[in-house]
């Protein structure tokens, strides 16, 4: 109890200084990329290569005049960026960053929580990060806000649907929603990463991920060419600082679960040796080196098609959400569903490597298909009607 | 009458998407590693594709003999030409007749660097300057006498000469 206590007390302390800091680097990390992607050189002056830029930026913003406009709902207004914020960092709570540690008490799981219902918490919490933006939008008594806000409850009750259903998949694959063992059952071999038997999924979460985090290309709630910010158009100094660091906590969070629920979580490739006891310090090191990186990755990622992408428009951005990928995800997890039942039950294959590229012969068949009709454009609306009536 | 809209024809079949998306994050992901543009400004003043033009009016410098006396003859057609009326000149004599300025000022701020004083100039005097870093802490320091524009050193400006065009 008391191990528990102190290490649980340890991990929120250490977790929570891990992701501020992260988030500080990842918008450095973001400047940086950006302006690599635009041939510049990016915030460089503060520190070594621009380090301390995160530093001054912060300071910067506790020192700038907090912003109150007259006819807001001021009790919102405060709350809301508080509200964005907490859900943000609050799922991390249940992403196991790497194999547990030994101490001379016990095995401590490197994991702040570790939930057995670690998914339904996850898709609870992602959900609430909605009600910030919506009342920043609301309480600013701003149009520009408001419609901000709007977008983003619309987006994201849209993509939630999307999201969920592509883990149910994982779920299915699982047989358990507690993050510990889903990563647990990817750890026997490199395909047993779940995004090679489940491709798609994976597809769909990354995309869905986008559109929950607002990043480009679904960043219809700030859009600042339309609304000059939306939400936060009213927001200065801590405030607007707060939202921002939401959003990043946000993909910060989005990339963990994408590492955690298809490549493995903590696992280290090519290699069983790091997944079974007796654990020691070093396998833990090298687990969360691995799933650092793979993290890493996906930050990555998140960056680069923000500079790459334009924005969707939000017709666009519904009918994709609706009409594409809300009966993609249904329509796999049907046939995912059908295709384990099938290995599963009906030939008695358990949970290998086998089983996992059979799956992933599946998704290569089913992908061809999907991405040609995509890329065909047929599913999403050009800017104008087509002559002939057809949207 | 109704406006004519001029409406796009779409592509419809041959549009791509995906490959679009990919092509275009290689692309970015290829910009990564080029020779980046930036030039680094207060260590760096020009580079290879970037340099002031010897035609740049900045602020003006006055040009001074071996004695080190202004070249300036208080001859008073800076003055007269200048648009802005930026020039302030009280000629004086000395016991051999010579002509010099008591008094040169030019208000920085009224200037509009049009560079008339030195084509005018029958002595090579005044210059407008290949200068522009001139920030001050005050702004009455904008109003540059005699001395201080005797002092400047940087390079002065070659104008535009009609029968050069390209300055070859």
């Amino acid at each position: 109890m008391t191990l528990f206590l102190i290490s649980s007390v340890a991990k929120i302390l250490v977790v929570f200084t891990v992701i501020m800091v992260g988030v500080a680097l990842l918008t450095l990390a973001e400047r940086r990329i950006c302006a690599w992607m635009q041939d510049r050189l990016g915030p460089n002056r503060v520190g070594p290569q621009g380090l301390l830029q995160p530093a001054a930026d912060g300071l910067k913003n506790f020192l700038k005049e907090e912003t109150l406009p007259a006819r807001a709902d001021k009790v919102l207004f405060m709350l809301a960026p508080a509200i964005s914020f907490v859900p943000a960092l609050l799922t991390f709570a249940v992403i196991p960053f790497a194999a547990p540690l030994p101490t001379p008490w016990g095995d401590v799981d490197m994991v702040v929580a570790n939930l057995p219902v670690g998914f339904l918490y996850i898709l609870a919490f992602g959900s609430l990060g909605v009600y910030g933006i919506v009342l920043a939008g609301w309480s600013s008594n701003n149009k520009y806000s408001l419609l901000g806000g709007l977008r983003a409850t619309a987006q994201m009750i849209s993509y939630e649907i999307a999201l969920g259903m592509s883990t149910v998949a994982v779920l299915l694959l699982g047989g358990n929603v507690t993050l510990t063992d889903v990563i647990a059952k990817q750890s026997e071999s490199l395909f047993t990463w779940n995004v090679f038997p489940l491709s798609l999924a994976f597809f769909i979460f990354i995309v869905a991920a986008f559109a929950e985090t607002n990043r480009l290309p679904f960043d219809l709630p700030e859009a600042e060419g339309e609304l000059i910010a939306g939400y936060h158009t009213e927001y200065s100094a801590m405030k607007f600082s707060m939202f921002y660091i939401a959003e990043y906590s946000n993909i910060v969070t989005a990339s963990a679960l994408m590492t955690t629920l298809f490549f493995g979580g903590w696992d280290i490739p090519f290699t069983t040796w790091d997944n079974a006891p007796p654990w020691t310090p070093l396998k833990t090191v090298l687990t969360l080196g691995a799933f650092t990186l793979k993290t890493s990755f996906f930050l990555f990622l998140f960056i680069w098609v923000r500079w790459t992408l334009p924005r969707f428009r939000y017709d666009q951005l519904m009918a994709l959400g609706w009409k594409v990928m809300l009966p993609l995800a249904l329509g796999y997890v049907t046939i995912i569903a059908t295709a384990i039942w099938l290995l599963h039950d009906q030939l008695g294959w358990t949970y290998d490597t086998r089983f996992a590229l059979a799956l992933f012969g599946l998704n290569l068949l089913l992908a061809v298909p999907l991405f040609f009709v995509l890329d065909r454009g047929h599913l999403i609306a050009g800017s104008v009607a087509e002559e002939g009536g057809r949207a | 009458m109704a406006i004519g809209v001029k409406v796009m024809k779409r592509p419809g079949a041959e549009v791509s998407y995906l490959r679009a998306t990919l092509k275009g994050m290689a692309l970015t992901l290829s910009h990564l590693w080029r020779p980046k543009v930036t030039m680094q400004y207060p260590e760096e003043k020009s580079s290879k594709d970037w340099t002031l033009s010897p035609r740049w009016r900045g602020t003006h410098r006055m040009l001074t003999d071996e004695q080190g006396r202004a070249k300036c003859v208080a001859c008073g057609l800076c003055p007269q030409i200048c648009p802005a009326n930026c020039i302030k000149l009280v000629p004086g004599e000395d016991e051999q007749g010579n002509r010099y300025p008591l008094i040169y000022e030019i208000d920085e701020f009224r200037c509009v660097f049009c560079g008339y004083c030195q084509e005018v100039c029958p002595e090579e005097a005044i210059h407008v300057g290949v200068h522009y870093e001139n920030s001050e802490y005050s702004r009455d320091r904008f109003v540059y006498d005699l001395e201080r524009l005797c002092a400047q050193t940087h390079p002065v400006s070659t104008l535009w000469d009609p029968s050069d065009p390209k300055g070859e």
